[in-house]
């Protein structure tokens, strides 16, 4: 998970390490569950001695992390704003198939069309758990918006190998 | 394979569908074997041309084949009369189409009672029966509303209890989900679910990726015929969460 992530997370108000988590359970639903529980503590470490968060109060003295109330110092402030700014999008990585297709093809190692549909049936398999789980979601929970994501983007995909498909039947027909 | 024949509540051999002649023949469906078990969820998917609504139109009666074999709970019904096939698509058969198609003057309860009236029913028996109906659907609230007046998924939850109201041993539905938003299809896909879990059988024919990965089995039909067949069992390689860039 990126830092900046759990810092923005804080800049609603000072936290509790457990607060930062159940927002975060929130807004990820079933797809948090793979988050290790000690990570956001291992962040909001990290984050502190990099003088991005400061530790506002601990309850009863206690040097546990899962006491303390943390806050953003004016530095951790300022780069979540640069965050909250910046423009960024995870870059999908198709060069990476449609090369094996290519290499498969050219070099006799396999069928691209094998290929393609053992692929499928992957992608299918992620878009019925995806599916799935937004089925058990609440209506216009967070966690449901971010599934509907999950499943556009699988249907994106699952479309563009249907283009692979279609080509490499023409070109294997044509040769 | 007899066993299989028997035990299917949807059966097919050679089915075909031809239509023009000469350089013009187009071969609709071309030779679809098919079993659909009792209780199953089959989604048949293909591009648009490859055949499948010809498919759906002659497993469920609406249209006839130009050759082999359609039986539907063990009986065949591709070489019965008019009159027969009209009473069999009547009882066997709930039809869900893409675009709804309701009556547009008569209220959503109405359009749910309309074929158990048609079929012999007493008003108050059809009443009752076509509210229970609207209330699997989720719609108990909207019985008295015109077409008109609901959304596009409330109109297909609408046309799913029509389908419905004559506990038909197979629903086929032909691209349900074509007209509806993401929201609103997943209203119809835990419907299916829900429908799926009470034991009714479904062959969906679509091109939405999202039912033929809830479906039990997937069947691919191009140019009239079927070239794969997929049971999306087994787990995927790995959890939700990398979907999203919350693992690797």
């Amino acid at each position: 998970m990126q830092q900046e992530v759990v810092l923005a997370m804080l800049a609603k108000e000072p936290s509790y390490g457990y607060q930062l988590r159940a927002r975060l359970r929130d807004a990820l639903g079933p797809l948090g569950d793979a988050m290790n529980p000690g990570q956001v503590y291992v962040t909001l470490t990290r984050l502190e001695k990099a003088g991005l968060v400061a530790v506002e109060r601990s309850a009863g003295g206690a040097d546990r992390s899962d006491r303390k109330v943390y806050a953003l110092t004016p530095n951790g402030q300022q780069r979540v704003a640069e965050w909250i700014a910046e423009v960024s999008w995870p870059r999908p990585d198709l060069a990476e198939f449609h090369l094996k297709l290519i290499a498969a093809a050219s070099a006799g190692l396999g069928d691209p069309l094998t290929i393609v549909d053992t692929q499928r049936r992957e992608l299918l398999r992620r878009l019925r758990d995806a599916q799935r789980a937004a089925m058990a979601e609440p209506d216009h929970s967070d966690a449901a918006l971010l599934l509907e994501g999950v499943v556009l983007r699988l249907q994106a995909d699952l479309r563009w190998l249907e283009a692979c498909e279609q080509s490499w039947t023409v070109r294997r027909s044509g040769s | 394979m007899s066993d299989t024949a028997s035990a299917s509540v949807v059966r097919s051999r050679g089915l075909r569908k031809h239509y023009g002649r000469g350089e013009g023949l187009v071969r609709a469906v071309d030779g679809v074997d098919l079993d659909v078990a009792p209780g199953e969820t089959v989604a048949v998917m293909g591009p648009s041309g490859c055949g499948k609504s010809t498919l759906l139109h002659l497993l469920g009666g609406l249209d006839r084949p130009s050759g082999g074999e359609v039986s539907l709970n063990g009986r065949r019904i591709d070489d019965i009369g008019e009159k027969a096939l009209a009473r069999m698509r009547r009882t066997d058969v709930g039809f869900v189409f893409q675009a709804f198609h309701l009556m547009e003057e008569l209220t959503a309860v109405e359009n749910v009672e309309l074929s158990a009236l048609l079929a012999g029913s007493s008003t108050r028996v059809a009443r009752r029966r076509a509210e229970g109906l609207l209330g699997r659907v989720g719609l108990a609230d909207r019985a008295g509303f015109l077409p008109s007046a609901l959304s596009g998924g409330q109109r297909q939850r609408v046309a799913i209890a029509r389908a419905l109201s004559n506990e038909p041993v197979v629903v086929l539905a032909d691209e349900p989900t074509g007209n509806l938003d993401s929201a609103a299809t997943l209203d119809v896909l835990r419907l299916f679910e829900s429908l799926h879990d009470a034991g009714q059988t479904l062959v969906i024919v679509t091109h939405d990726a999202r039912i033929a990965a809830t479906a039990d089995r997937l069947i691919s039909m191009r140019d009239g015929a079927f070239v794969d067949e997929t049971r999306l069992s087994g787990g995927t390689t790995g959890r939700l969460g990398a979907l999203v860039g919350l693992e690797d």
